[in-house]
């Protein structure tokens, strides 16, 4: 009984996410046979990763306000425009101090998340409403503080951000960082599985059987490694990387492990009921959208430290990337449901997708062509297996 | 004797499981005005939408014979068109379209799509004028009172030419002068020979208009009393729309019933739809440690108000009073608090406010007291899916699993699963609105056990229910509750379907 308990579980809730995920590995098969094998060239790989990381960041932001009300966050690419611009202007033009004009950065994401905030949680105007005046707003403030300018240079400690990699601890041919950090990955999460386990032996649960856990762990702990010592051909860990998983490992944690990370999925399935069971959906929506501020100004960091210059066009169309990865990912756009995981895998796909057509050739009208109807066919494919699943 | 202009032979309707209608007979006199009366849930509804091609012709059996035709009625256009009209207790108008507007949605005086506007304000200046109401037709709907709202239907049926009108509790939102002139232009509408149809628990409104007088009870026709014919007591409609004989339907329960644990004391509330009028005129409750509490009172009666107002203030204006537990004052401003000083509310509207339909068993029993299966705000996974695990044991709540999700669950089952969510905050005071709407009987049997259950472990349980039966059945102790006010208490020997009701009509003839 308890076994068929656990089966169901997976099957019912991830069999979204594990589709996408097989859709991306399937995607890139494809593009690594279409590109003659440069995609996963271990420049490429890096490469990828460092284009996709701002929208990676939006995504996880979005994520959470997609899932606590269904809302979407239109002014974030205006929002990382404005927050490039502030650096600009901070750095370059009054030489200032690049962390702590970081942290200016991030604190003004935050008070620009209050505002929104707080006409969305507490005053009740719709998100989509705010937000498409925040998207106004903030670009017009951007070209203000820009006067039309762009500003160049940053110093190199800011676009270490995203050109710097791990030092090479070894100095050898091969990236001894590299190594060792994905062996230490690979420790962690057996461990962690491990005591997992025990925990379940402990309360007298249903155990998966050996062959299952084991397999299971071959073939992450493979999965890291392969993806790691692919890294270590090129240059090693970019410094971004670690800042992307960081973040996805804490926002992941924080939503599928945490009390307030579960009262956001329960005010996105019904709001009414969540009120009646004691949950605060003000203060919480409020919170979303002061931590999606903070998300959109790193990535408005990330994004200005990887194209070396603030400019006032900036950021356009950011918002859109986030929101189709989101749901590209899984959420539903009623809210509710969605995972971090789901909206970084939605992010991958759309940065295979641009990154393998441009190196095919690809103009970009086409290549949006088709990111729009992939971004359809997935949550057109969710729809119908959904309907499915309720016949059934 | 007079034409019938409307006869229902044999009406049976089936939901699935239940048999909401069974053989009804139901006749009206041309240019009568004939009420239609019973308790919640006896029928009346469902008897109109088969009326109004609400449920279309297939889906009931028996026969609809209007002006000696029989009828088959696919939808509500084919039952409007043959001159039915049916003004629901939600009015149906559209708030930022004008009353001429609103007159003649989907009816528009229009010459090829084309709508003439003089044509129409100058035809809704005609409707207005007979129902008696003197607004400008430019003016919004939302600009005017409910009662106005109220004539705009009406006129609006008249104008499609409508002969035979029903009425759904038209009064119950209504000022008593609004009430007043509703009634007299019924009057004036049978001498111009529009048939009525009124259904309304007023009784005095009822005997005072109506020409005949139906009683239905439990989907079946009890009988019809005729003005002149029978003699016509609002005693004998009461008896009438409550004798239903009593069988075993409640399990029995021997607990103690120890001290006052929970008392409302002066509790008084403003309504925040209309300005000026109480939702809760100093309401006092107390409830026994072990004691089961009805709340009895028609729909209307502010019972679930006087809930939603006393946990987390979620519902009124202007809320004061003192709500007591142990004899020392709590605060249960939010539902937070609530919460904390172990008060637990279960809504009435189980799925749009109890459940998160798209989240399974186990996410939606342990919502409440997520803080008791955490550390530092993390959630310990296995102790939540060993306690759901405990619940669907103890309630028997039947599915394959507690992560098979809650809107795929009958309606006993889920109402198991927020029970479960409540049982689980480990309440000493637990206020159950409606706990057994839409279940079967088999449920609600389990449901009544699981009751009688959390009073014998000493805690406070408030019964809201417009099942009176219900409340009968299952409660210590019963208040009356009418327009906000307690209207009555009575112990369980003194509790019958019939001292309730005279607690009601005595305050009713009392504020008219």
């Amino acid at each position: 009984m308890a076994n068929l308990t656990e089966k169901s579980k997976k099957s019912s809730l991830n069999i979204r996410q594990y589709s996408m995920l097989v859709a991306l590995v399937v995607i890139m098969a494809l593009f690594q046979v279409l590109t003659n094998g440069i995609l996963l060239k271990p420049q490429n790989v890096t490469n990828l990763i460092l284009q996709n990381s701002y929208v990676i960041v939006l995504a996880v932001g979005m994520l959470l306000c997609i899932v606590s009300s269904g809302a979407i966050d239109l002014s974030v690419g205006s929002v990382v425009a404005f927050i490039g611009a502030l650096l600009g202007v901070m750095i370059v033009q009054h030489g200032m101090n690049v962390w702590l004009a970081i942290v200016i950065a991030l604190l003004v994401g935050a008070l620009i998340g209050v505002w929104q905030g707080f006409w969305i949680a507490y005053v009740r105007i719709p998100a989509f409403i705010v937000t498409l005046a925040g998207m106004m707003i903030f670009r017009g403030l951007t070209q203000y503080v820009l006067q039309g300018m762009t500003l160049t240079p940053f110093p190199k400690e800011f676009l270490a951000i995203t050109s710097g990699f791990l030092p090479n601890i070894g100095g050898g041919e091969l990236n001894l960082t590299a190594f060792l950090l994905g062996a230490a990955c690979i420790v962690i999460y057996i461990l962690s599985e491990i005591k997992k386990l025990q925990s379940k032996k402990k309360r007298g649960f249903s155990l998966p059987s050996a062959g299952a856990f084991w397999g299971k762990i071959v073939l992450v702990a493979a999965a890291i490694a392969l993806f790691t010592i692919w890294l270590a051909f090129y240059k090693g860990i970019p410094i971004l990387l670690v800042i992307l998983l960081i973040l996805v490992v804490v926002y992941s944690f924080y939503t599928s492990k945490t009390v307030p990370g579960r009262h956001l999925y329960a005010m996105g399935g019904n709001e009414k009921a969540a009120v009646l069971s004691g949950i605060n959906t003000k203060k919480a929506l409020f919170y979303t959208f002061v931590n999606m501020g903070v998300l959109a100004a790193l990535g408005g960091i990330v994004f200005t430290s990887r194209l070396q210059a603030a400019t006032p066009t900036a950021g356009q169309g950011f918002e859109m990337d986030a929101i189709a990865a989101c749901y590209i990912g899984g959420a539903s756009a009623m809210g509710g449901s969605g995972t971090i995981v789901g909206a970084v895998i939605g992010a991958l796909v759309m940065g295979v997708l641009n990154n393998g057509l441009s190196i095919m050739g690809v103009g970009s009208d086409i290549t949006q062509t088709i990111k729009g109807l992939v971004l359809l066919a997935a949550v057109i494919f969710d729809v119908v297996s959904k309907k499915k699943a309720e016949q059934a | 004797m007079a034409e019938c202009i409307l006869e229902m032979r044999d009406i049976v309707k089936e939901f699935p499981g239940v048999r909401v209608l069974k053989n009804v007979n139901f006749s009206v006199e041309k240019g009568s005005i004939h009420a239609l009366v019973g308790e919640n849930g006896a029928g009346k509804s469902t008897l109109m939408n088969v009326l109004g091609g609400v449920y279309p012709h297939g889906t009931y059996t028996g026969d609809i014979v209007f002006d000696g035709r029989v009828c088959e009625f696919k939808n509500i256009k084919d039952s409007e068109k043959t001159g039915i009209a049916i003004i629901h207790q939600e009015l149906a108008l559209i708030p930022y379209l004008s009353i001429g507007e609103n007159l003649f949605l989907g009816n528009e005086c229009a010459k090829n799509n084309q709508i003439d506007w003089d044509l129409t304000y100058d035809n809704a200046k005609k409707l207005m004028a007979k129902v008696g109401l003197k607004e400008d037709p430019n003016t919004l709907i939302k600009d005017i009172s409910v009662g106005k709202q109220q004539l705009v239907e009406i006129a609006k049926a008249l104008g499609k030419d409508a002969r035979l009108l029903i009425l759904d509790e038209p009064t119950a939102a209504l000022t008593e002068t609004d009430s007043r002139h509703l009634l007299d232009l019924l009057l004036e509408l049978k001498k111009n020979g529009v048939t009525c149809i009124l259904i309304s628990h007023k009784l005095n409104e009822i005997t005072e208009v109506s020409d005949a007088i139906t009683i239905l009870r439990d989907g079946s026709t009890i009988e019809t009393m005729v003005k002149g014919k029978d003699e016509i007591t609002e005693d004998q409609i009461i008896k009438g729309m409550v004798g239903r004989e009593m069988t075993e339907m409640f399990p029995q329960r021997d607990c103690e019933i120890g001290e006052v644990a929970f008392e409302i004391q002066n509790w008084s509330a403003d309504d925040p739809l209309t300005a000026g009028k109480k939702l809760l005129d100093n309401v006092n409750m107390k409830v026994h440690k072990g004691e089961v509490v009805g709340i009895a009172g028609l729909m209307g009666a502010g019972r679930t108000e006087l809930a939603l107002s006393l946990f987390g203030r979620l519902y009124g204006n202007n809320i004061h009073g003192r709500i007591l537990k142990d004899g020392r004052e709590i605060d249960t401003h939010t539902v937070e608090n609530a919460i904390r000083n172990k008060v637990a509310y279960v809504t009435e509207d189980r799925k749009n406010a109890g459940l998160i339909l798209m989240d399974d068993i186990c996410m939606n029993i342990t919502l409440s007291s997520l803080q008791k299966i955490s550390k530092n705000h993390v959630i310990d996974m296995d102790v939540e899916s060993q306690t759901a695990e405990k619940y669907r044991a103890k309630l028997n709540i039947k599915s394959h699993s507690i992560h098979q999700r809650v809107g795929n669950l009958s309606g006993g089952n889920q109402q198991k699963v927020v029970l479960s969510k409540w049982i689980m905050t480990d309440p000493d005071v637990l206020i159950l609105d409606e706990p057994t709407r839409g279940i079967d009987v088999g449920a609600k049997y389990e449901i009544y056990t699981i009751i009688n259950q959390l009073a014998s472990e000493g805690r406070c349980i408030i019964l809201i229910s417009s099942e009176l039966p219900e409340v009968l059945g299952m409660s210590d102790r019963v208040y009356v509750m009418n327009e906000g006010k307690v209207v009555g208490e009575l112990s369980r020997e003194e509790a019958k379907a019939e001292t309730v009701m005279q607690c009601i009509m005595a305050n009713k003839s009392m504020g008219a």
